[in-house]
């Protein structure tokens, strides 16, 4: 797997420097064309997740062929855009990385669709051969080129390629197209007109497997042998013995296997020649039966000059019906593991694989799963997706979400609150917690007093909450103002959270009734503070202190029995102090308490006499 | 200290010179009680430090402030390893020094950092070299570390201690010595635990070892309460062949990282 390196701290050189590398792998998940990959892939994957399992047998079997095509399509759209990217590129180095990202897209949609064929179609002999043509022809491009120069030349027939053209035609079993180009050179020489005349009606009679129940394979296998032993007797016959490339032609027809090698440049790969040789041979091929001819064909073809590369020890694996091996080979040849999850993934609703669990990732499909999600985690957003992966695995995906999901760094507040809503939809209460103590601590550390309150009162952190109010508190005290008044204004049944939480609500609201005028509810909230306990004793002087604007209006607030009161907690609270204490207070706090007294004195008289007169009011 | 920008770039952002020897080791604090580090040194100290959110002006400059909360004094010789406990334990350090004595501290409130207290003094008879906590938060699990030591002395002696909590003694003990560890160990790492019973742990020594241990059932004698384990080894590796000096888990531990004197970083999966 690549390993890109970079050197982090200071650049100076030097022997004292120190420096530190930063490696990283997974670097795929970084290139942005590959984006929309991940990205549609995740859509069809929950599709996929959530599909009807109640659908039994064909329309089964079409819904996962038709997720399969979605795949597939997938990658072709990426690599179009990768091939874009490529050729808009400037740079030769990068312009080499999106060539090499093409290439290895293409195989992997070759792979794809092969198993996709053997596996999720798991087609039938007969069918099987068709799909097998269209695989070929899909993913062998390399003539395409020609095909188009000589088509589009003006006197096609003429054209030096033409025969390689035809060639190509026949090899794809593309019947209709070769005849039509051999129908062009006929009109051009009229002595051989008999001889086109003859290969034209071989071509068009080939018998071939039909998708629909129309013929049973052994009716089509019946037509098939009697063709082949009339392009048999046509051939000894020498019919076309006075034009080689039209003798060449129907040895093909017949499957002759020298014949075909012949033309390799045409098939550049042997899983074409595979194909053609099966076409002309053996057009009812049975599933089992491919590994055999497999084999053999790689063999002739490579024949000893070259050794099989990766991509063809896959292939091999996957004619050889050898699910596992596949995913084993994709596994060491690709550098991430967004092919073998999904593949494998769909292959587990295919129910084709056998469950052997692997104590460390309970069976292959979630093993492979998680790793493609943990890889999606160390990206800055592609890591939601890596969620619902997760959460797709029954074994292990929850703790692993877990783990992971701690580590997001959270560098927004928009981005802790999306975390934060992941876990509380999945009851990850500890995680909860967790973030929202970090977020906490970050706030305090910053002083944003709101932000830390807010965020400890989320995470249901009591000690926290006091800690916070009590910092709360002491601003008040210092600046004689609060800070974020609206959070404190609106906390609702939250405020029950802490003591110290209740008392910084109970206390702004204090000072809200003060301000709005409404004297005797801000009066009686006051009292009910100290004698409820819920104000701390640090702070009753601050209490008794706001007292004295409200003993000292025109009218009387404060009734008799509160009265009462008060002077009883301005008692606790001096009683409390020892005589050295008092000594030691500087003359602002005497002269405080001193006030006080005065006031509630005052205030006593005032409110006796009121409440003794007839009126009352 | 290095900072990570906003557009991906590492940035260093504080240096600083303050232990009187070699710094061995440097660790981090659960982002839950702050930006808080540990360092431990050959002068016999460990400290802990909290990052201080300073001027605007310094971070316009790129730096950042650290003052030191505490110095632990209470080794008499190199310092060898500093490591916060997992965080359900609470703001707890453990160290290990060259004479063999692993300390363990706390500090009761965890908005001040400049109050610890030595908890719990183990003495393992041997020079240790790095300690371990196992992050397991299970309940069936007790708080345990692993001691590693690098002692050269020619003896058999095991290399690696278990020491776990015993709830009734309230005190940690001895539970078991890897036996098979007969070499200097630099570098110990219990994996993350993922609901396992049993834990895993990796030791750097002249290979890279990784071993097993499940836990049987807990003896419930007197002084016991102590869990006997089962060991296995499930890998050696010798590929760095030389010294391994540091091992290192994943946040799955799926994989593991070791250095060694062959210069080369090694990834295990």
């Amino acid at each position: 797997r690549a390993l890109t390196g970079c050197v982090a701290g200071g650049g100076e050189g030097g022997p004292s420097s120190s420096r530190v590398f930063v490696v990283r792998r997974d670097q795929d998940i970084y290139i942005q064309t590959l984006r929309k990959l991940f990205n549609e892939s995740h859509g069809i994957f929950i599709g996929l997740q959530r599909s009807e399992e109640e659908l039994a047998g064909k329309s089964r079997k079409a819904q996962l062929v038709q997720v399969s095509k979605n795949y597939r399509s997938v990658i072709r759209a990426c690599m179009e855009d990768m091939h874009q990217a490529a050729i808009s590129a400037r740079d030769p180095a990068l312009h080499s990385q999106y060539s090499t990202q093409v290439s290895i897209l293409s195989a992997m949609e070759l792979i794809w669709n092969l198993c996709e064929i053997l596996f999720v179609e798991a087609a039938a002999a007969g069918p099987l051969l068709l799909r097998l043509l269209d695989w070929v022809r899909l993913h062998v491009c390399d003539v395409d080129n020609m095909v188009r120069e000589v088509l589009s030349s003006e006197n096609p027939s003429k054209h030096e390629l033409f025969w390689n053209v035809v060639d190509v035609f026949v090899l794809q079993g593309r019947m209709d197209e070769a005849r039509h180009l051999l129908s062009k050179e006929a009109g051009a020489n009229p002595t051989s007109v008999n001889m086109f005349k003859i290969l034209d009606d071989l071509m068009k009679k080939m018998p071939v497997p039909s998708l629909g129940n129309t013929q049973t394979l052994t009716e089509m296998e019946l037509k098939w042998q009697h063709w082949h032993e009339e392009c048999q007797r046509y051939l000894q016959d020498g019919t076309f013995a006075s034009n080689s490339h039209m003798e060449s032609i129907c040895k093909i027809l017949l499957g002759d296997e020298d014949a075909i090698l012949e033309k390799k440049e045409l098939m550049t790969t042997w899983y074409h020649f595979l194909v053609t040789r099966l076409l002309y041979s053996h057009p009812t091929v049975k599933p089992m039966e491919l590994r055999f001819y497999a084999q053999a064909c790689m063999d002739l073809f490579l024949g000893g000059e070259s050794s099989p590369e990766p991509l063809d020890t896959i292939l091999m694996a996957a004619f050889e019906f050898e699910m596992h091996q596949v995913i084993k080979e994709c596994s060491i040849a690709l550098s991430n593991w967004w092919f073998v999850a999904h593949l494998t993934d769909l292959l587990d609703h295919c129910k084709l694989l056998q469950s052997h669990n692997l104590y460390f990732g309970s069976n292959m499909r979630e093993f492979l799963l998680l790793e493609y999600a943990s890889g999606l985690f160390s990206h800055h957003s592609l890591w939601q997706l890596g969620v619902d992966y997760f959460d797709h695995c029954p074994e292990y995906g929850r703790v692993y979400l877990e783990l992971h999901i701690e580590r997001i760094p959270l560098n927004t507040e928009q981005k802790a609150l999306k975390v934060l809503r992941i876990c509380e939809q999945r009851q990850m209460h500890e995680q909860v917690r967790s973030i929202c103590k970090i977020m906490a601590m970050k706030a305090l550390r910053n002083n944003r007093l709101g932000s830390a309150l807010s965020w400890s009162i989320r995470a249901k952190d009591a000690a926290f909450a006091t800690l916070i109010s009590d910092r709360f508190l002491k601003d008040y005290c210092e600046r004689g103002c609060f800070s974020d008044l609206d959070l404190i204004d609106n906390l609702g049944p939250s405020m029950l959270l802490s003591d110290r939480l209740t008392f910084l609500g109970k206390y702004r609201e204090f000072h809200r009734l003060y301000g709005e005028k409404r004297f005797s509810e801000a009066a009686k909230l006051l009292l009910m503070l100290m004698t409820a306990h819920i104000a701390p004793c640090s702070f009753w002087m601050t209490l008794l202190t706001d007292a004295l604007p409200l003993l000292e209006q025109k009218e009387v607030i404060f009734s008799a029995e509160q009265t009462y009161e008060l002077m009883r907690c301005l008692e606790d609270l001096t009683a409390g102090k020892s005589d050295k204490q008092k000594f030691q207070d500087d003359d602002v706090e005497n002269m405080k308490v001193e006030m006080l007294r005065l006031a509630l004195a005052r205030n006593l008289a005032r409110v006796i006499v009121k409440e003794g007169t007839l009126d009352g009011s | 200290v290095w900072d990570k920008s906003e557009n991906g770039d590492w940035h260093c952002t504080a240096s600083w010179k303050t232990h009187s020897g070699s710094v061995w080791r440097v660790t981090w604090a659960h982002p839950e009680f702050g930006q808080v580090l540990a360092s431990c040194s050959f002068d016999r100290t460990a400290a802990v430090w909290e990052e201080i959110v300073g001027e605007s002006n310094d971070k316009l400059r790129g730096q950042s402030h650290w003052v030191k909360r505490t110095t632990l004094v209470d080794s008499r010789t190199s310092v060898t390893d500093v490591k916060f406990a997992p965080k359900h334990m609470g703001l707890m350090l453990a160290t290990c020094s060259a004479d063999g004595v692993v300390r363990i501290y706390e500090a009761p409130d965890v908005m001040n950092l400049s109050q610890w207290s030595l908890q719990h003094e183990i003495s393992c008879k041997l020079s240790c070299s790095c300690i371990s906590w196992n992050p397991s938060s299970s309940r069936a699990h007790s708080p345990m570390i692993a001691v590693g030591s690098d002692d050269n002395s020619p003896n058999i002696l095991a290399k690696v201690q278990i020491y776990e909590y015993n709830e009734n003694t309230r005190k940690y003990a001895k539970a078991e010595a890897l036996m098979t560890v007969t070499d200097p160990v630099h570098d110990i790492a219990f994996a993350p635990n993922l609901g396992r019973s049993f834990h895993i742990l990796a030791v750097a020594t002249k290979d890279v070892r990784i071993f097993t241990l499940k836990p049987l059932r807990k003896e419930l004698t007197s002084s016991g309460g102590l869990t006997k384990f089962e060991i296995h080894i499930v890998a050696q590796f010798d590929n760095h062949n030389s010294q391994v000096w540091r091992v290192s888990w994943n946040i799955t531990g799926t994989v593991l990282a070791s250095s060694g004197d062959d210069g080369c970083v090694r990834l295990w999966k």
